[in-house]
């Protein structure tokens, strides 16, 4: 028994051991580049964690099989060092520390959520460590003049901006259309809410409703009362899915008939398997949707993609847009291996802020502050099924929305 | 905020029927949870912080049971059930302990019992709203102006039903008496011959079941996430310290008072302003107090 334990402590610390030394040595080695990652993998992230992770892991598995990344003549194959950052952004910062000083890192994959990514930009940044990120789409990420920080995904101010450019297409006099929103105070939502500020005053439209809500938002009656009673053409909500499942659940209670709703993460809070009523016609913004049309020479189309990512994850019945982008990540830091040709931290910053590619994921081209100017956001509608619809412009939406309580 | 006035009072007071409602209905589920607080403090001197989170704890007992079809009539009593025996577990192994500690040493245990909980809690169901739908019907009034989904009302009758019969328990049963003579002197109490650590052990898993009730109600009538309790909590909280304790029918009140206070800051001064109602409410109480017992103060010459 004693022995046993004994065997055990002592193959721990080889296991240690071994670890530690492969881990200062890791990075660019024999033949494999190595990425980190801190991502989180337990706490209030750990579901969006775990579908970031293994859209990395999906990119590093097909980049590899097809032939790895060829860097002056000789083939590496991609590796990504994770550590659990727990969702907390201290931690965070820590482990994307340990990363670059113990581990030895020098190129970095982002962390889930923009909360997450703001805790760690500085520190990538400081030791000129070029990061991807694809999970990260606040605006103000990109207004801190990060130089060695890159976005895949659209930020988050072009969220639900569409929704109002396509009420102003559906609109004889877009001049017209009264507007009521609902926007949770956290950093994302206001984000979003700069934007449809932005598209409402474009278009010279009335704010009749501007409404916050409490970050821990589970009662938002007041605000629909307010919705019912001045009736007006268009409601956007934001409030992660906490804010789409109160306000699905609540829309739904209170037989809300506004012509056009729309609002971030119903897929997430599965409105329309909860509530299909109600959700009928919701518009839902999306950075990815797998019917799109754009394809790259690795992944294929993009529902090539999303089949061999199935295959990969049979747990899936539709994949999350976070685990897409999470490989187009992988694939924009082969792009700029083989573009740059070196791995110099430096040399490989300029190839990524070069890249211009059209990806499974959607054309992605990176502006001076790193965010990626190329992609819209897209928006689709539930549909009276409860499938969802690319909408890409007004003719193809359903409008007013179809509902009946 | 003009602009809400003129609404609410001016261009469609209908609407203030709806607002109305939703306050009874909100102030039904807090004045229960601070009824359970009360009780504890009352008795125990514990000042429960994770009260919240035994709420939230109900609602996803209930959420689980809601998995195998069964009617909110069965879930009820069930979650009660199974919420008052984890009470009498959480005291056994913990509160017991922290009983004749200071003030600090139960309100430190009860704060890592909250976070514990909220961790477990993330662990089993995840970090993601969840939500139980019913599927009862909604009942229109005033030209569909004012809703009112029937879930809310059977909710509301059997918060009503529950609250009673713990005053008439509190009042008839044995064991009401033994605990309300705890609570007024645990020595004189003991010297009768009551085994106070178990009316401890009692009061504790009552609080516990009353908190699952609650829990109940509000799955069925708003959403759950693992880190919510806190609210609950808070406003527990302020409700038994306007109200004071052991007075539940001042418990009641307050909590439908708060209940209606936050819609109506809510309807006229924004939704992002109902959660920090019943504080600002707490901290009007508070001062009122102050003031009006300054007659009754005495300096020592």
């Amino acid at each position: 028994m004693i022995d046993k334990f004994m065997l055990g402590i002592g193959a721990s610390v080889a296991l240690t051991l071994a670890g530690l030394t492969t881990a200062v040595s890791a990075k660019v080695e024999g033949d494999t580049i190595t990425l980190g990652s801190s991502i989180s993998l337990t706490g209030k992230y750990a579901t969006n964690g775990l579908h970031t992770q293994r859209g990395y892991d999906y990119a590093v598995d097909v980049i590899n099989s097809s032939g790895g990344v060829k860097v002056g003549g000789k083939t590496y194959k991609l590796d990504v060092k994770y550590y659990d950052d727990e969702s907390t952004p201290a931690r965070g910062a820590q482990l994307a520390e340990r990363l670059i000083q113990q581990d030895g890192i020098e190129f970095m994959l982002g962390p889930y959520s923009s909360g997450m990514t703001k805790a760690i930009a500085p520190v990538s940044e400081k030791f000129g460590v070029p990061m991807v990120e694809a999970e990260g789409a606040s605006r103000s990420l990109f207004t801190q003049g990060y130089k060695y920080l890159f976005a895949v995904l659209s930020t988050s101010e072009q969220y639900l901006s569409t929704a109002i450019e396509l009420a102003a297409q559906a609109s004889s006099d877009p001049s017209s259309v009264r507007v009521a929103m609902a926007f949770e105070s956290d950093p994302f939502s206001m984000d979003v809410r700069a934007g449809v500020v932005d598209a409402i005053n474009k278009y010279g439209m009335k704010t009749i409703i501007d409404d916050q809500l409490p970050a821990d938002l589970s009662d938002m009656s007041t605000t629909l009362t307010k919705v019912k009673a001045l009736k007006p053409d268009i409601l956007i909500v934001s409030g992660h899915s906490k804010g789409a499942a109160t306000a699905a659940r609540q829309i739904n209670e209170m037989k809300v008939n506004v012509p056009m709703i729309a609002m971030t993460h119903c897929e997430a809070a599965k409105v329309q398997e909860k509530f299909p009523k109600a959700a009928n016609g919701f518009l839902c913004p999306t950075q990815w949707v797998e019917t799109l049309s754009k394809s790259d020479p690795m992944f294929g189309t993009a529902s090539d993609w999303n089949t061999g990512f199935k295959k990969a994850h049979p747990s899936y019945s539709s994949v999350p847009y976070q685990s897409a982008q999470a490989s187009a990540a992988v694939y924009v830091f082969k792009e700029a291996f083989e573009a740059a040709n070196s791995f110099d931290q430096d040399t490989v910053r300029d190839a990524i802020s070069a890249v211009e590619m059209e990806t499974f994921y959607g054309d992605i081209k990176f502006s001076d502050a790193g965010n990626n100017i190329a992609k819209p956001m897209f928006m689709r509608q539930i549909d009276s099924t409860g499938n969802y619809s690319l909408v890409e412009s007004a003719k193809d939406m359903t409008f007013p929305r179809n509902v009946s309580y | 905020m003009l602009d809400n006035i003129q609404l609410l009072f001016v261009w469609a007071p209908v609407i203030n029927v709806q607002i109305i409602l939703e306050g009874i209905f909100l102030g039904a589920v807090f004045a229960l949870s601070a009824y359970g607080l009360a009780l504890v403090w009352g008795v125990m001197n514990i000042k429960n912080l994770a009260q919240g989170d035994f709420v939230i704890m109900g609602g996803y007992i209930s959420l689980a049971l809601s998995q195998y079809n069964t009617s909110i009539f069965v879930i009820l009593p069930l979650v009660m059930l199974i919420m008052f025996f984890y009470g009498f577990i959480v005291y056994h192994s913990m509160i017991k302990r922290v009983i004749d500690q200071d003030m600090f040493t139960s309100l430190l245990a009860t704060f890592g019992l909250s976070l514990l909980m909220q961790q477990v809690m993330n662990l089993i169901w995840g970090p993601e709203v969840q939500i139980i739908d019913l599927d009862f019907p909604v009942y229109d009034a005033f030209d569909g102006f004012v809703t009112i989904p029937s879930i809310k009302i059977i909710s509301l009758v059997l918060a009503g039903i529950l609250s009673l019969a713990i005053v008439l328990f509190m009042k008839k049963s044995r064991i009401g008496q033994a605990i309300r003579a705890t609570a007024q002197d645990p020595r004189a109490a003991r010297v009768l011959g009551i085994d106070t650590d178990k009316i401890y052990a009692f009061t504790f898993s009552l609080n516990s079941a009353i908190c699952g009730a609650a829990g109940v109600f509000v799955s069925v009538i708003w959403v759950l996430q693992p880190f919510y309790g806190i609210t609950y909590s808070v406003r527990s909280f302020a409700i038994v310290t306007a109200a004071g304790l052991g007075n539940l029918p001042a418990v009641i009140s307050a909590g439908f008072g708060i209940g209606l206070f936050e819609k109506y800051v809510g309807a006229i001064i924004g939704t992002a302003y109902e959660v920090a109602a019943p504080v600002s409410m707490l901290l009007i109480v508070l001062v009122f107090r102050q003031i009006s017992m300054k007659k009754n103060r005495q300096a020592v010459k």
